[in-house]
């Protein structure tokens, strides 16, 4: 699965920075909501609990019963007992080396995708280029990080693969064949994560963007008149407060890529050994020979996500308490 | 003796409208000195040329003989306190107050001396660890205050520091800042649209309007001389008087007429009370003087009682008080 | 200055350039159907199959549903837990969390054990019922960011201090739902819609492995057997979430703000 993300128009109404910036933002941190003095008269319609039943119903049918019943399957048997055989299942060299491949590939396209999302979006915000350029790359970036699955993989396809149009372009006008000198192969760990940063990046410049925003201008003039340079500024000030919420990005963009199956699926297919790729396969054909090993699988997958997502909780509550 | 701080012919100019037009002024060493005027009037624009984050369309300025219109912010030796007052949120009060130390290659034990003196001398000693989200906006503002002074700069510069504090709290900082920028003996601009904080703590007063300085002077020469029609309104209440009796652009402040006749009163007016407003050590009375509203100020008297609404007054005052107020 | 002004056009044009030459060579290549020519015959072929306009249009009629009942699920709960049941909005949080967490590829393995044929709920069991949970899978999916969306739109308008200027002058609840709150989230729904849209259309992983015939199985299918029509596709695709997207951008110029002007 690939988040989908908002684009960031310049106002802050629409929820913009993708939830993640906005929902932790409301995460912990009380709102002055007014409660209402409860009337004195009857209501004849419970307009409260009413309204929020959907919700409730629709929250632990289609989100705690289905995980509770794949934790339950973990640790059950072919018979119905309960085991821990499942568990131990998942420690032979095809699964861990599953788990692994995919730990390498979020943990290479959150990397890069925080370094160089970052970079652009700084260019984009601080770097002094016209005003226009930020809407327009925030949209796009809505929209790229959207963009994920077999249009992604065949778009890299037609770039990079064997005909590519760049492949092409690189061997006619530089001489330089990335195949056979370059030892590239789309095809493979670095290529998924090549393709991988299509949606990283974007991900990663739309929920960082808030958080440059939030360098107030005050704090780089106070700098300036205390007889800081540019670099000192960063240094000092500017790269301590972001800091935490680029940890906590680079979380997010882990658990991001480390959920992700239609890219990897349309591009390397079987061949590149990683959990969810296995987990389909599971789901589809029970390619695992054992039901019980597949819901242990997915648990596995739940727990490496929401550590990632935990750790982001942690670092933004933590960067928000300075913003206060 | 040479000025201090110099500004001469400064223009400012966005696109096509023009925010600073010309403006010249010279001050002392040590002067307290307030740029006051409504919002948009160029007085923060002025600030922020003299800081060095607005580069002038046309224009020098001055500190101290040398010519900064060119430096850059951080070369200028200047200290500025915002409105926000801008503590960078990640360092301590400590770290805060020493950035402009640290940055200049001061040690840390001496760093920590400075600190703990700066400290000392806003009323917040022991507050080195505190971190800005853990303190109130008056306190902020005086670590603000303190950050600024450390590094001991030529010039300070304070961009309307008190906006976004509590009335209360806002007079009592401003008192504090006057204090200790007498005890330093540094060179202040002030930059404020309350015309009240301008008038008790500035030595000279440079009141703008649109871009140009209609009156620089001390305090009781903007208010009892003002130079234009906009300098008497804008600073103090004025009563324009009828100009059947005394003329066209004839005024007088409110606190200059009496209810009894006074040795050098010369003139009456009667009219009837509209509005009594009692505030305080000063009871402020609407009159009607056969169309034109006149107010004014009378002290809180124990044993008499102010006039009631409705009631005839006759008002007197003396023809030399009155104003003849120029453009 | 003038230094860092030549970084930041270097960061932004190789930026520019990673995300743009794939979508030129793409749409290069779509170009290509032709033997020696340029020509749009592979968009032809495209418009042209019937599975497309059946694929694309049962994703379309799913994507209006996942909005619908999505509005019903979430536009009532986060009124009514902003204005009476504060103590219910950690829940809330979390519960829109969660689908973030947990990989889609995980929930629809877990939909599939607890709704298959032979369970309590059978929604596998029928075509229908398989529809019905699709669609309730891709509510899950755009429920954090309707939630979002609506949350901030009643957030920036104040919904607590609306509703109370309202009861005083003596307006039912209905009417304060149907006045006031509303038409001023209107643009916040259909923000939160037009992405909910975005996912639905795209969306692989649940409708493969429930067996719809959405949009996102027939991209991949293509994908196997043609050569250029898959270009087409992937250029129309990031033309369509570009429209949503776009929507997005302009329905924020028409979001009711509160703020008053300065003078």
């Amino acid at each position: 699965m690939h988040r989908a993300s908002f684009p960031h128009p310049s106002h802050e109404w629409s929820g913009t920075s993708p939830l993640m910036g906005e929902a932790r933002r409301g995460w912990g941190n009380p709102h002055s909501v007014r409660i209402m003095a409860s009337s004195p008269t009857p209501r004849r319609i419970p307009w409260d609990s009413l309204a929020v039943f959907p919700f409730v119903i629709f929250a632990v049918m289609f989100l705690f019963l289905p995980t509770l019943s794949l934790f339950g399957a973990a640790f059950t048997d072919r018979a119905g007992n309960f085991t821990f055989e499942n568990i131990a299942g998942l420690f032979t060299d095809q699964i861990m080396s599953a788990y692994w491949i995919s730990i390498r590939i979020s943990g290479a396209s959150a990397l890069l995708g925080a370094l160089i999302g970052l970079a652009i979006t700084l260019a984009i915000i601080r770097g002094k280029l016209p005003q226009g350029l930020r809407s327009a790359v925030m949209t796009f970036s809505g929209v790229a990080s959207n963009f994920a699955g077999v249009p992604l993989a065949f778009a890299f396809i037609a770039t990079l693969g064997r005909l590519g149009l760049a492949t092409i372009v690189l061997r006619t006008l530089f001489d330089f064949d990335i195949y056979r000198q370059g030892g590239f192969n789309l095809f493979s760990f670095w290529g998924l994560t090549l393709t991988y940063l299509y949606f990283q990046i974007p991900l990663m410049m739309l929920t960082i963007a808030p958080a440059i925003d939030g360098l107030k201008k005050e704090w780089n003039e106070a700098a300036q008149t205390l007889g800081a340079s540019t670099w000192q500024f960063w240094r000092y000030i500017g790269f301590p407060i972001l800091w935490p919420s680029v940890l906590g990005t680079l979380s997010l963009l882990f658990a991001n890529a480390f959920g992700a199956i239609a890219t990897a699926w349309a591009l390397t297919g079987s061949n590149l050994n990683i959990v969810t790729v296995l987990l389909y396969n599971q789901i589809r054909g029970d390619a695992l020979q054992n039901p019980g090993l597949g819901a242990a699988l997915a648990v596995g997958m739940i727990l490496i996500t929401s550590l990632a997502n935990v750790i982001y909780l942690v670092v933004a509550a933590r960067a928000e308490r300075w913003m206060k | 003796m040479a000025a201090f701080l110099e500004v001469q012919n400064l223009v400012k100019s966005f696109g096509t409208n023009t925010v600073v037009k010309g403006v010249n002024f010279a001050f002392d060493k040590g002067e307290f000195i307030s740029l006051l005027g409504p919002s948009g009037c160029g007085k923060t624009t002025i600030l922020r040329m003299i800081a060095g984050f607005e580069r002038p369309t046309s224009g020098a300025i001055r500190v101290d003989g040398d010519d900064i219109t060119t430096l850059k912010p951080n070369e200028r030796k200047l200290g500025m306190v915002f409105q926000a007052y801008a503590l960078f949120p990640n360092m301590t009060v400590g770290d805060n107050i020493g950035f402009g130390l640290k940055i200049a290659g001061m040690g840390p034990e001496e760093r920590r001396a400075r600190v703990e003196e700066m400290l000392k001398l806003i009323g917040l000693p022991g507050f080195e660890k505190r971190y800005p989200y853990e303190m109130s906006g008056g306190q902020q503002q005086r670590v603000a205050l303190a950050r600024a002074i450390a590094p001991k700069p030529r010039l300070l510069l304070l961009d309307e520091p008190l906006s976004a504090l509590d009335a209360k709290i806002r007079v009592s900082l401003r008192e504090e800042i006057r204090a200790i920028q007498r005890d330093l003996g540094i060179t202040t601009v002030f930059v404020t649209h309350d015309q009240e904080e301008a008038m008790s703590i500035s030595d000279r007063i440079v009141v703008m309007n649109a871009g140009n300085i209609d009156q620089i002077g001390a305090p009781r020469d903007i208010y009892n001389r003002p130079a234009t029609r906009f300098v008497a309104s804008f600073v103090g209440h004025l009563n324009t008087l009828p100009e059947t009796a005394f003329g066209p652009n004839r005024a007088i402040r409110p606190e200059l007429f009496s209810l009894t006749p006074r040795p050098d009163t010369d003139t009456t007016l009667s009219g009837t009370v509209s509005d009594v407003g009692f505030l305080g050590s000063v009871v402020r009375l609407r009159i009607d003087v056969n169309g034109t509203p006149i107010s004014i100020d009378t002290f809180n008297g124990n044993a008499t009682a102010p006039p009631q609404r409705g009631d005839t007054v006759t008002l007197h005052l003396a023809s030399k008080d009155v104003l003849t107020l120029g453009a | 200055m003038k230094s860092q002004k030549f970084w930041a056009w270097l960061v932004f044009g190789l930026g520019a350039a990673y995300f743009i030459v794939p979508l030129l060579a793409t749409f290069e290549f779509s170009l290509r159907m032709r033997r020696g020519e340029y020509s749009f015959d592979a968009y032809a072929s495209v418009f042209a199959d019937p599975k497309f306009a059946a694929s694309f249009s049962y994703s379309v009629i799913v994507g209006l549903f996942t909005i619908v009942v999505g509005m019903f699920v979430v536009v009532p709960a986060v009124y009514f837990v902003r204005l009476r049941m504060p103590w219910l909005r950690p829940f809330m949080e979390f519960v829109t969390l969660l689908p973030l967490v947990i990989p889609a590829l995980v929930l629809v393995y877990g939909y599939i054990r607890l709704y298959g044929s032979s369970s309590l709920i059978p929604f596998t069991g029928s075509i229908l019922g398989t529809d019905i949970l699709l669609t309730c899978a891709y509510v899950t999916l755009a429920m954090p960011y309707m939630y979002r969306a609506v949350d901030n739109g009643m957030r920036t308008i104040d919904i607590g201090t609306l509703t109370e200027a309202a009861q005083i002058m003596g307006a039912s609840q209905m009417r304060i739902i149907t006045s006031i709150i509303l038409p001023n989230i209107l643009v916040a729904i259909l923000s939160g819609a037009f992405l909910t849209f975005a996912i639905v259309i795209g969306e692989f992983t649940i409708a493969s492995l429930l067996n719809r015939p959405a949009f996102g199985p027939y991209l991949v299918g293509i994908g196997t057997n043609r050569a250029y029509e898959p270009a087409a596709l992937a250029i129309i695709s990031f033309i369509i979430t570009w429209g949503a997207m776009g929507m997005i951008n302009v329905l924020g110029r028409f979001a009711p703000r509160t703020y008053a002007r300065t003078d």
